[in-house]
């Protein structure tokens, strides 16, 4: 029997919020021993980072907590700030889901990792400075000596999550709260981070409590599992339990909202192989510069780039952070110039088209962006975001537009009493909502979707993907989906495109790309794509394992 | 929103839903949070009445036409000093009352000199009034122009970067580098007597460098937003992506600008006056009364009340104006968590451990 490290009981947590208390953690029991990997689960709102915060007092002063929190035997709750400052960083450790907000930009990691251990021992500098050392070759960051100098910025984003992790692990903590780690990772990367998080949690014997939504990372990591809804714990259990026996209708739903590769049914291509019609969006050899600012040399995203899109299907292009994908989808609606190449849109070339010809073709194309909460304006109801593309093309006004305004809301799904609302006002997948039925106004025959569900939680993802596809089937436009998630483009897309670093490895169809990939990079993604299952899991990993070998 | 609903009570409610489903554009939106904020219209009523006020009081002349005024005093009178209410031997003192005689008072009257006289015996409730007309239109026509031209600069400097934003930026710093009290004093050395309308659009030509730099900055970082594409997408031209869709995002920080720059409108002017070039004697401004006084501060302080007073409440109504607007643009604006709210959550906190 190992160590107990952390063990909560009858925990509670309640927000004061415009004179109510609020509950965001309803009675949660745990219990964690060291060496071994718990996973909080549930979608955004459920109370699972309330609950890590919680731990170590870190929440907000409106907020209330009761129940008792016991590191290593010692009560955490309401204990006084010198015991929990003893406690924060040498006990339990965090590792947050950004790491760019997380370290501070205007510190070396190696001064960062030297600050955390000299609060909490006493150390000379030097002395510190090597332990700083041993931690960075630890957490496998390139040429230790080099990097431990070097600022946040200067590192990659796995970099940089790993030097996170060799701050948790600085003073060697018993229990790591992990939050999110690898949300803002890139799958390899994060296939990459897991395997660290697990080697060293064998090495040094520490306790993690996991928290994430991704059902995948939970079925490579964890060995107990919390789901939790609205604050309470809906289900609790093994790895194996939870994901081959959910027994809780939100565990079931939720683990059924997780996008499957290969799960979905061949689709029939909207045209024939032998007549083709002519593409809505055709580029050839694009070549896409960012010009050279200051002292920073330009840099080419995009080289080459080829490809064509045909009425009525969805091509989705996939690739990691960095490789040219939301270039190749900006320029594609002359959002961003060309350097070499051609761009055209049913027919019509925009690479060196002029404003006023943009006007027109832009009639043509819709865009949704990534993130919903800064593409629609702040300041403008939602009624009137949506109804601008169509009065600037002057297609109506008044009355008219407004009746074309609730359409579009009915459309996607959204009330009519809705126009009135500002985008804060609204939930992550409602305003989703909002960006398509705006990209939707003018009914274009292009549609360009920029990564529009990495923001969002599984389900809500599942019912915004089923909402694309069925508007897609009713009005028939093409549709590049650019996402980073191979999951969610088997669902959606005919035809799959793979960047890396700017180059297309591979095209075809969907099937032909997710069964069959020829290009090496391509196969990596698929494998690093984490499963929601534990078994399979394990399998992966150690063909990963055995591969690196 | 929930508060508000349940205090005007549910016939208020009922009509709210029925016209939720219609239409609203932005400006609508605005102009009914901004008619809801209590102390904008407060302000408002307390800043139209100062105004009608005093620019009733005095008799004027426009365009040849003679209106006479509510008082009965000009500035020009020289009324015998007579003795108000003092009592150490001073005279000039206020004769206003306002406490009634039954609260041991002298009854609520206004009396021959409710603000007093000065020192050579002219009525100062219609030197407060006619400074008071002075300082209201210094402060508008400076933080009118300053605003416009700040606002505008700023705006197409930040917006369309490059090399139009080089000469903006370029021709900004230079007028920064000139000191606005040479200028005023300049301008009003030479054209002081084309009237204090003039010298105020003089200062304003060149009090928009601070404001102009801040609305750049802002525009700088929201035109990075993407919502900024999304109105590119939808065609919208960039007048449009300017006014309709950047500006109202940039409009807490111009707002804040423009009534510090309007209070500092009142104290420039002031400044401008003690070195004899704002507005010139006989003619009075509020700023010109209290540089006048300020010796007669200890023995005669009604001399420095009065036009303190006004402005004050100038100023402060202007401030919760602005707030009121700011407000009303910005949609995120919630209740503040007071110190009573936050002393109660302690205290529930405690009973919550407890049991």
């Amino acid at each position: 029997m190992s160590e107990q490290v952390l063990k909560i009981s009858d925990f509670n947590v309640d927000f004061w919020v415009d004179g109510v208390w609020y509950p965001a953690v309803i009675d949660m029991n745990l219990e964690l021993n060291a060496g071994k990997v718990t996973a909080i689960v549930g979608e955004s709102g459920s109370g699972k980072s309330t609950t890590a915060l919680g731990l170590m007092s870190l929440l907000a002063s409106n907020a209330r907590m009761s129940g008792s929190v016991q590191v290593k035997q010692e009560e955490m709750l309401n204990a006084n700030s010198a015991t929990l400052r003893k406690f924060r960083g040498r006990e339990v450790a965090y590792i947050f889901q950004e790491p760019m907000t997380a370290l501070n930009p205007v510190y070396t990691i190696g001064f960062q990792i030297v600050e955390t251990l000299r609060n909490h021992f006493d150390m000379g500098p030097t002395q510190a400075h090597e332990r700083a050392l041993e931690l960075i070759t630890l957490v496998d960051i390139p040429e230790p000596e080099k990097s431990i100098n070097k600022y946040p910025h200067q590192l990659s984003g796995g970099q940089r999550q790993r030097a996170m992790i060799a701050q948790a692990l600085a003073c060697d903590p018993g229990l790591l709260v992990a939050d999110e780690p690898t949300t803002a990772l890139d799958v390899t990367v994060q296939a990459e981070i897991l395997d660290l998080m697990r080697g060293l949690k064998d090495k040094l014997n520490s306790a993690i409590l996991l928290i994430t939504h991704d059902m995948g990372v939970v079925a490579d990591m964890a060995d107990e599992i919390l789901v939790m809804k609205d604050g309470v714990t809906v289900e609790r259990g093994s790895a194996d339990q939870i994901f081959n026996n959910p027994q809780h209708p939100y565990t079931q739903q939720l683990l059924g909202a997780v996008p499957k590769l290969g799960s979905t049914k061949k689709r029939t291509m909207p045209y024939s192989e032998s007549a083709k019609p002519a593409p809505v969006l055709k580029l050839t050899d694009v070549t896409i510069e960012y010009p050279k600012r200051g002292r920073i040399p330009a840099f080419t995203a995009v080289k080459n780039f080829n490809l064509e899109i045909y009425p009525g299907e969805i091509v989705g292009l996939v690739g990691e952070s960095g490789s040219g994908k939301t270039t190749v989808g900006r320029a594609s609606i002359g959002l961003l110039p060309i350097k070499t190449g051609s761009i055209e849109i049913v027919g019509k070339d925009i690479s060196h088209a002029t404003q006023k010809d943009l006007f027109s073709i832009r009639r043509h194309t819709g865009i949704v962006f990534q993130d919903p909460a800064s593409s629609l304006n702040p300041r403008l109801p939602i009624g009137e975001s949506i109804g601008e593309p169509i009065f600037l093309a002057k297609i109506a006004k008044g009355d008219a537009l407004a009746h074309m305004i609730e359409d579009l809301l009915d459309q996607v799904e959204l009330p009519r009493s809705y126009r009135n609302r500002y985008p804060h006002e609204l939930s992550g997948g409602q305003r989703q909502r909002v960006g398509i039925a705006r990209a939707l106004a003018l009914t274009p025959d292009l549609l360009i979707a920029d990564e529009p569900t990495s923001a969002l939680d599984v389900s809500v993802q599942a019912r915004f993907l089923d909402l694309l596809q069925e508007l897609q089937e009713k009005l028939k436009f093409a549709c590049l989906f650019i996402s980073h998630d191979l999951a969610v483009v088997d669902i959606l897309s005919h035809r799959i495109a793979v960047m890396q670093n700017g180059l297309l490895v591979e095209e075809g169809d969907r099937d032909a790309i997710l069964l069959n990939p020829k290009n090496d990079y391509t196969r990596r993604l698929i494998s690093a794509v984490p499963v929601p299952d534990p078994a399979e899991q394990r399998i992966r990993r150690e063909a990963r394992l055995a591969a690196k070998k | 929103m929930n508060e508000n609903n349940s205090v005007e009570g549910d016939s208020a409610e009922i009509s709210l839903i029925e016209r939720e489903t219609q239409g609203l554009s932005q400006s609508q939106i605005v102009r009914k949070r901004f008619f809801r904020h209590r102390g904008a219209m407060v302000s408002i009523f307390v800043l139209t009445s100062i105004i009608g006020l005093v620019y009733s009081a005095l008799d004027a002349k426009y365009f040849g036409v003679r209106i006479p005024g509510w008082w009965k005093y000009s500035i020009e009178d020289l009324p015998e000093l007579t003795l108000g209410q003092c009592k150490d031997g001073l005279v000039g003192c206020p004769t206003l009352s306002v406490v009634p005689n039954f609260l041991g008072g002298n009854g609520v009257h206004l009396g021959d000199h409710p603000f007093g006289q000065d020192d050579i015996g002219r009525d100062y409730l219609a030197l407060v009034m006619r400074g008071a007309q002075r300082s209201l239109m210094v402060t508008f026509i400076i933080g009118a122009i300053a605003g416009v031209i700040g606002t505008v600069v700023g705006a197409i400097s930040g917006f369309y970067r490059g090399w139009i934003d080089a000469i903006l930026m370029r021709f900004t710093d230079f007028i920064i580098t000139v000191p606005t009290i040479i200028i005023g004093s300049v301008i009003g050395f030479h054209f002081g007597n084309l009237g204090v309308a003039f010298l105020a659009f003089y200062l304003g030509l060149f009090g928009w460098t601070g404001l102009s730099r801040l609305v750049r900055g802002e525009f700088l970082t929201l035109r990075e937003r993407e919502f900024v594409d999304a109105a590119r997408v939808a065609g919208a031209t960039n007048r449009r992506i300017i006014f309709k869709h950047i500006l109202p995002n940039a409009v807490g920080i111009i707002i804040v600008s423009v009534t510090l720059l309007m209070s500092g409108a009142i104290l420039l002017e002031t400044a401008l006056s003690y070195l004899g070039f704002g507005v010139v004697a006989p003619d009075v401004s509020l700023g010109s009364l209290i540089s006048q006084y300020q010796e007669s501060f200890t023995t005669r302080p009604w001399l420095f009340w009065y036009p303190g007073l006004f402005i004050i409440v100038i100023a402060l109504s202007i401030n919760f104006i602005g707030d009121g607007l700011r407000d009303a643009f910005d949609p995120r604006q919630r209740r503040r968590l007071t110190r009573k709210d936050r002393d109660r959550a302690k205290l529930g906190s405690k009973t919550g451990v407890q049991k």
